[in-house]
Formats: structure tokens, sequence, C-alpha cells
């Protein structure tokens, strides 16, 4: 097909072929609610004709069809305004090496019996079903997909990446006060079957249920915020965005002209490591086949890189980097959340966001948020119904610890995190 | 894990653009008339369904269904003052369905062979564990009400004519106002092949178009920067694309972004809360319409699960979720298992009349399921979705409503929303709006997020005005990881209390 393309009018392409297949078993209080399972292919080419760039996808992958395919994107593109940024990378940048082929991929995915899965899904339910008067319904599901891809483009670039994962969740709604039924989940992910955590999912979703029983919001006002090590993304995605080199580029980002500089306490620290092996989010080139290198993102506060590729190099006339994050580590401290909780008098220990956004060119901010009132080093009342609002080189100014209890097994690695004073709005 | 559900209005999509017509050589342009023609299409036959539907119902299941799938996708994108990206997606497949009381076997495959769907049908049929109970019933063909006729397909746009317009739009926003620094426009058009056939016999088809235009605006003024986006979304054909519908566009993304200089955040905490008429439309969305969707109820896990034929709100206040409105973007002719399109009044007179619906609920309650089983295509099962919800005319002036509130906010323009169907508590991001002194508008507010709680909010709402707009926004909702497209609407309102995010 890279032939066909560059034999019908196009100066340069990448090609990309996705084959994968997935299975989700969902079993409720009593019986199997829902299971399904699928296989599904993608080819996408990016094409590069006469300085125009477009791209394209199809599931119609049967040789005829995909010719006619490629012909018309083809035509499609000339009619374009022609870009001169747009190009492969630099040879000289991408990934040259072979992917260990089981570096992400259980060959186990191919034995395990749809009997094993389902029982992980009950068996997620059957740990706290009826076990509690609050009880009102119990779900519990389990999940698995493979999937291969496999990247060529006209410069002679080519890789490939297989990978798999498994996981079980649970979620457990609970008759609260009035016509509440507050719920909560808990769950656990892994490449490898082996490592992935089949027991006790049930337990802390009730757990988690359970302690939000009387939420309530309470006084506005500013006071110090705890988050706890499922939550940080929400606050640590709006930074990464405003390093991407498209955000860039559309000056949309408050982080323009700030590299080198101070965007965050001295405490915060957080680098790149594409490279950790068997880990979630590991890999040795990006979507252009540019090899991936571990890198600082943050030192000490100071912003060490963008994240920009090859287009919005060009755009910026900057040197390109790469074009995303892989896995985020973040320099830990010496406490996990019940630490940190401990050693406040009075702050809000935040465990769970509900809605709001960042304004991507400002930095401004408004979250929804639930949680827990901290009183004397101790969880004293379970909050909801309340809004944090500041922005955000403020809020990550005034990190003043960071936690030790980042979960291995996400890709954005973010331990809990203790900010100085953040303003909450209530009652 | 996945009880999160959401709405939101698209940003820019990265990437984008319009293929030729002749992407369909082999099929005919424009709306296929008729049952044979779609079969043809997916190169089937009413003998290769009924024999997979038989072969679903092989292990008990007591329902299925086959839902054919083919869809073109195409965008076009604008940066840097020029239309210089297009993208395009193809996709093709069957789903295959098999219920069985409460449960759901699904499968699909990327393919209309037969024999490709018959091992979907298999494995969908392992829901059940007995002998067949339910036999294939004879084709019906089923013709249904067109709520969006076109003038002219997608199908017969190419690149070059939609391109222009995406550059107008640019220009436009940036002859506006000098201080537009950077313009991001999108546009995207789909058009969708379906074609349903069920175990009742059923067979049905449609051709169903989805046109949207957004555009993005950066403005600096004395080295500050802001952001506005607009964007309307319709089921129509490519005669969406004209100079008024441009023009809308360019002057809601361009006054917005002037207006975001001299907003401030207000003081967070309990206010009333004027909700303009239009966008606010989120307001019954995630206070209320998740909560009255019928699978969480049938589950017991919604906060509105014991308030059917209750009173919940003022006995002026009535609530719709309507499928019928011409054109819309939450508009269907038929739902994605066969059941008509249809107004459903869900809240009448203040008393909570009616949960949405889809075939599995409506048969938990012994109802006629409300035409609410959608799915985003053919790798999902149907759940109950929205539609275009919205409150209709109270008799209140705007004027009146906003002049009754001494200290409060007004919110005009909102990004996204959420809600947490159980413990009711709701939310919206408002990007724009005004404060409330002494029952007038005073300065501009941007960016805080509201949040409330569904049943309170919902009888806390003491006025309606008599100015109900539908919001044409590119509207997108996810409910356990499937987007579907929607509307809403509201009169103005007040709410007496909501809690404002704010410093």
């Amino acid at each position: 097909m890279k032939d066909y393309a560059l034999s019908n009018g196009c100066s340069s392409c990448r090609i990309s072929i996705y084959s994968g297949t997935e299975s989700t078993f969902e079993y409720r209080d009593t019986q199997l609610e829902q299971l399904q399972q699928s296989s599904q292919n993608q080819l996408s080419i990016a094409l590069f004709v006469d300085g125009r760039y477009g791209s394209f996808s199809t599931n119609r992958i049967e040789a005829g069809e995909l010719k006619k395919f490629i012909k018309n994107a083809i035509a499609s593109t000339r009619y374009l305004a022609a870009d001169a940024h747009r190009s492969l990378p630099a040879p000289d940048r991408y990934y040259k090496g072979v992917d260990a082929p089981d570096d992400c991929y259980d060959r186990q995915y191919e034995t395990l019996s749809p009997d094993a899965k389902l029982q992980l899904a009950k068996a997620a339910v059957e740990e706290v079903y009826q076990s509690d008067p609050h009880i009102i319904s119990v779900v519990g599901s389990y999940g698995d997909s493979e999937g291969f891809r496999y990247v060529i483009d006209s410069q002679g670039f080519e890789g490939e990446k297989a990978e798999s994962s498994f996981y079980v969740s649970a979620d457990v709604s609970l008759k609260g006060d009035g016509n509440a039924r507050p719920e909560s989940w808990w769950y656990h992910s892994a490449l490898f079957w082996e490592r992935l955590e089949k027991a006790g999912i049930g337990q802390k979703a009730l757990a988690r249920a359970l302690r939000k029983l009387g939420q309530a919001k309470i006084k506005s006002g500013q006071y110090p915020m705890i988050v706890d090590n499922m939550n940080g993304s929400r606050l640590f995605s709006p930074l990464i965005n405003a390093m991407n080199g498209e955000s860039l580029a559309q000056k949309d980002s408050f982080l323009t002209d700030r590299l080198g500089q101070s965007i965050a306490s001295t405490r915060l620290t957080v680098r790149d490591e594409p490279h950790l092996p068997q880990a979630s989010g590991s890999r040795r080139f990006d979507y252009e086949g540019v090899a991936t290198q571990p890198r600082t993102v943050i030192e000490n506060g100071v912003l060490k890189t963008y994240f920009i590729d090859t287009y919005n190099a060009h755009r910026l006339q900057m040197e390109p980097t790469i074009s995303g994050a892989s896995i985020l580590t973040f320099t830990p401290g010496n406490r996990d959340t019940d630490g940190l909780v401990a050693s406040l008098d009075r702050g809000i220990l935040v465990t769970g966001f509900n809605g709001g956004n960042c304004n991507s060119t400002t930095g401004d901010f408004s979250f929804g948020v639930e949680g827990f009132l901290i009183e004397n080093g101790k969880l004293v009342k379970p909050i909801s119904e309340m809004n944090i609002t500041g922005n955000m080189l403020t809020l990550w100014a005034s990190l003043a610890d960071v936690g030790n209890d980042a979960r291995d097994w996400s890709s954005w690695r973010i331990p809990s995190l203790l900010f100085d004073a953040v303003s909450f709005s209530g009652n | 894990m996945k009880r999160r559900d959401f709405i939101k209005t698209s940003g820019i999509a990265l990437a984008g653009a319009a293929l030729l017509p002749d992407f369909l050589q082999g099929c005919t342009p424009g709306t296929p008339t008729g049952t044979a023609a779609m079969l043809a299409h997916f190169g089937v036959s009413e003998n290769d369904l009924k024999k997979v539907i038989s072969v679903a119902l092989e292990k008990g299941g007591d329902y299925a269904d086959l839902f054919f799938e083919h869809t073109f996708y195409n965008s076009l994108s604008l940066q840097d003052g020029a239309v210089n990206r297009a993208y395009s997606n193809i996709d093709y497949g069957v789903g295959v369905r098999v219920v069985k009381g409460d449960q759901t076997g699904y499968a699909y495959v990327e393919s209309s062979s037969p024999d490709e769907m018959l091992k979907a049908a298999r494995t969908a049929a392992r829901i059940a564990d007995g002998p067949a109970t339910m036999a294939a019933a004879n084709v019906s063909e089923q013709t249904f009400t067109n709520y969006y006729p076109l003038e002219r397909s997608w199908e017969e746009a190419s690149v070059q004519d939609k391109a222009p317009f995406v550059q107008q739009l640019n220009d436009r926003c940036l002859a506006l106002d000098n201080r537009v620094v950077k313009v991001r426009v999108s546009q995207s058009d789909t058009t969708s092949y379906i074609l349903l056939y069920n175990s009742e016999g059923t067979l049905c088809c449609d051709y169903q178009p989805m046109a949207t235009l957004n555009a993005y605006c950066i403005m600096e003024d004395n080295g500050k920067k802001e952001n506005y986006q607009a964007g309307r979304s319709f089921r129509r054909g490519a005669e969406f694309l004209a100079d008024d519908m441009i023009e809308t566009i360019a002057r809601q993304a361009v006054e917005g972004a002037k207006r975001m200089f001299t907003a401030v955040k207000p003081k967070g905490g309990e206010l009333p809360v004027v909700m303009a008429a239009g966008g606010s439309g989120i307001l019954l969305h995630e206070a209320i319409g998740h909560a009255f969707e019928a699978d969480f109820n049938r589950k017991n896990i919604s906060i509105f699960s014991d308030l059917l034929g209750k009173k919940v709100c003022d006995e002026h206040i009535n609530v719709v979720d309507d499928g019928t409105v011409a054109g819309n973007r939450g508009a269907i002719n038929f739902d994605d298992e066969g059941t008509a399109s249809q107004k459903t009044y869900i809240v009448t007179n203040g008393i909570l009349t009616s949960y949405l619906h889809d075939r599995i609920s409506a048969r938990h309650y012994g109802l006629a399921s409300t035409g609410n089983g959608r799915r985003e295509s053919f790798r999902f099962a149907p759940m109950p979705r929205m539609r275009c919800t919205y409150m209709e005319n109270g008799n209140r002036t705007e004027e009146e409503i906003i002049a009754a509130v001494k200290n409060g906010v007004y919110a005009d323009n909102f990004t996204n929303g959420q809600v947490q169907i159980g413990a009711g508590d709701f939310t919206f991001f408002v990007k724009s709006g005004y404060l409330i002194e002494n029952g007038k508008l005073t300065r501009p507010i941007k960016d805080i997020n509201i949040i409330g709680n569904g049943p309170r909010a919902l009888a806390d709402i003491t006025m309606v005005g008599n100015n109900l707009q539908i919001d044409n926004g590119t509207w997108t909702c996810g409910k356990n990881g499937q987007s579907m497209p929607v509307t809403q609407g509201l009169p103005s309102v007040l709410v007496k209390k909501l809690t404002v995010g704010g410093e």
C-alpha cells in the first residue's frame, strides 16, 4: 500500500495497521448482566502530497477497496492549502532497535477461558454482596484486550508494538440519606495476567462507598488540600497540555515562553521514563517513529521541556523533542495519603472530582470535588457538592509536599499531593 | 469505574477533512429509499438475516437484533489561516445482540459476510444457556417519519465545496476584531447507512446525516490572552454550510472572547443562579436527564428511583425529551433498536411522569419503549440515552427573573457538565455569564464551575421564562464509554440556590 500511494502521486507517507481483540464481562448482584467480545482492524495513512497533508483511516481493508481509498485520499489532499511545515521526521531521530516482542504482551491472553474471566467479575461482587445493610447493588467487571500495531513510512521507518491489558473493577451503590444512593468504585489493571490483583476489589469499592455516607458541603474558604493518588491527573494534565507543541503554536498555552523558568514549587520534580520494562505506557517510539528517551519534565519546579513533534517544531522554529509523555514519574516524598492527612490540623482531602474545567489559555480552573474534612490529623466528615477554583500556576506554586504512594500500574504515576491553600466554595 | 456521565461541547477536532463523493462508488448517492437498497448496500438477503437471528437465539435468548452500519466521517480544519488538514474515516460493521431478561450478549464483526455474522451470533448467544425458546419472526418492513430530510447529501460535497466556508469563517473572525490572534476552525460531516433487523421481524433502515462547524478564537490585548469557542451542529446535509451560519458562529466566538477581558470570577458560595435561555438546558441534562434514564432506575441506583409519579418540582414545569425536532442534532427517525422516535414528557405539571426507556428497561417496567435505546455505533449495545431534552415555556419574562435577584449570577455559556447518578450531585462549567447585583446584570464572569444536587435544584426552580431556546451547539454526551450526539434547551429560569465556584 505504501508503494501504491507513492506511485499515485504522494511524495511521502506513513501507514499504520492496527489489529486487536477485546472482551468484557459485567456481573451485577446475582447474574451476568452483559458479555461482549469483538475484534477490530484499522488501517491509517498519513499522506504528504505536493506540500499538502491529510490523514485517513478505514476498517475496510480488502486490497481492492484500499487502493480506491488511497487514490481518493490523495485526490482530497490535493484540494487543501499547502503547508510547508509538514514532513516526516528527520531519519536520524527514528527508533532503530528491535522491540522485545513480549515486553508489554502477555501470551497468556490467548489461553484464558471465558469462564475464568467471568469468575473474576463474579468474585468482585460476591466479596461484598449483601455484606452490609446499605448495599443496593454491586457490579463487578472484568475486561481484557490485546492490540498489535505495525507502522511503516516512506523514509524506511518500520516499527511494531504488541500490548495486552487486563482489568477488574467493582462499583457499589448504597442507600444513603433520603433518596441519595452514593456509589464508589475500585479497579486494578495490569499488562500481565499474573500481576492483576484478583481479590479485594469489591471490598475496596465498598469501603470507599461506605465512608461517603453522610456527605455534606461545608463553609467556603481557603483550606490546605490533599489530593489522593487516584486523582492527581485532573490537576496535572492541564500542565502537560500546556507543554504541548500544538498548544504553543496556537498561542493556547499558559506555559508559553516559560522554558527554564519556575512554574511550580521546588517540591515538584517530574520525569518522563518511557523505557520502564513491562510497564503501562512504555514505548520505544512515538506516532511518528521518533525514538523516545528518558527526560526531565520539571526539575525542582523549573520547566525543562516542551513536547514538540516534527510539525510543531517547524511551526515554532524550535528543536523537536517528542510528541508526548509516555510514563510520568514524580520524585516522591516520605509519606502516603494517611501520613499527609496526619500532618494537617485542618484541611480537605480530595478523593474525587466532579466536572469542572481548566482554561487552556490562562490556566484558570474550577472543578467540583468531594472528599473529607481533616481536623487534627484525622478525617472527620465526608464532604461533597463543593468547588475548588484558582489558577494552575498559583496552585502548583503552592505545592507543599509530595507523597510516596504513586501507583506503579498507571502510566501517570502521580502520588498524593499536598497544596498549601486552595479556594473551596461550599455554603 | 465506568459510571461517569458527562456532556461536553466539542472543542476543535485536531484532525480534519472531507473526501470525495466517489468514496461511495457503487452506492447511490443521496437518500437510499427502502430496505431493498439497504440490503443490497450491505450485500445481505432477508434469508441471511433470519439465519443469523436463528443462531443468535439458539441458546435460549428471548430477543435478538442485528445492527448494520456503514459510516463515512470527513473533517476539514484550519489553523494559521489556511485549510491545511483533512481527516476521513470509514467504519463498517454489524453488531449482534442477544437479550435474555435484563441480560445482554453482544458481539460485532467488521464485515457482513454470513459466516462472520454467524460467528458473532454464536458469541452473543452465550448470554443464555439453554435450548432455543424463540424463533425468528417473518420479516416485516417498517417505515418511519423522516425528521432530517436533506437538500444535498454530504456524499455530493467535496473538499473543494467545503473548504471555502471553513476559510470564510476564519476570515470573518479575524475581520471582526483586530485583537484576534489565532483562529482554529473545524468542519465535519458524517453520513451513516443503517439497517436494523430484529427477532420480532422488524426490518428498517435509515440514512443519517450529521453536520458540525466550530470556531475557536484566541484574542490578545495588552499581553493578556483569552479564548472562546462557538459552533453549531445539525442533522442536515451540505446546505448547512451557508453565509448566515458562518456569520452567526463568527460573531458568537469573537463577541464571547471580547467579553472575557473584563470578566471576573464571582465570590464563591451558595447563590441564586439565573440560567439564560438555550445552553442552560445542560442543567436538565445533568440534574435530571441522566438520572431519569431507566437503566439506572431499574437497577435502583438513581436518586430518582423511588420518585416516579411523585411531585418533583413546581407544578408549572414541563420537561420533555424529544427525538422529533426536525434537523436537530439529537433527532432520530427510530432508535437503534427499531422503536419509532417520540416526544416523551418526563416531567408533567411538576410530576415525574416517565423515565427514558430502551427495550430492556421498558420490559422490566411492563411499558412500551420511549425510543431512547441508542448506541454510538455497531461496536456497542444500545442503552437509554437522551435525544433533545428541554423545558417548555413558563410565563415570566427574562427581565422579571433577573429583577428578582439581589445578589447572584447569570450563566449563558457552558463547556461541559457531569453528574453522579446515585448521589445526585451534578456540575456544569460556566464559560461566561454576568454578576447580578440589585436585579441588574453587571460585570461579566468567566471560567467557573457550578455544582448542585439534582432533586434539590429541580425543586429550587422558582421562576420559568417564556423564551425557550434549543441550543444547537456540538453537544456530545458520554455514558459507559459511549458518546452520543444530543441537544438541550431551556427558557430562562431562576434556581434559588446553587454552589458557585469562585475565589
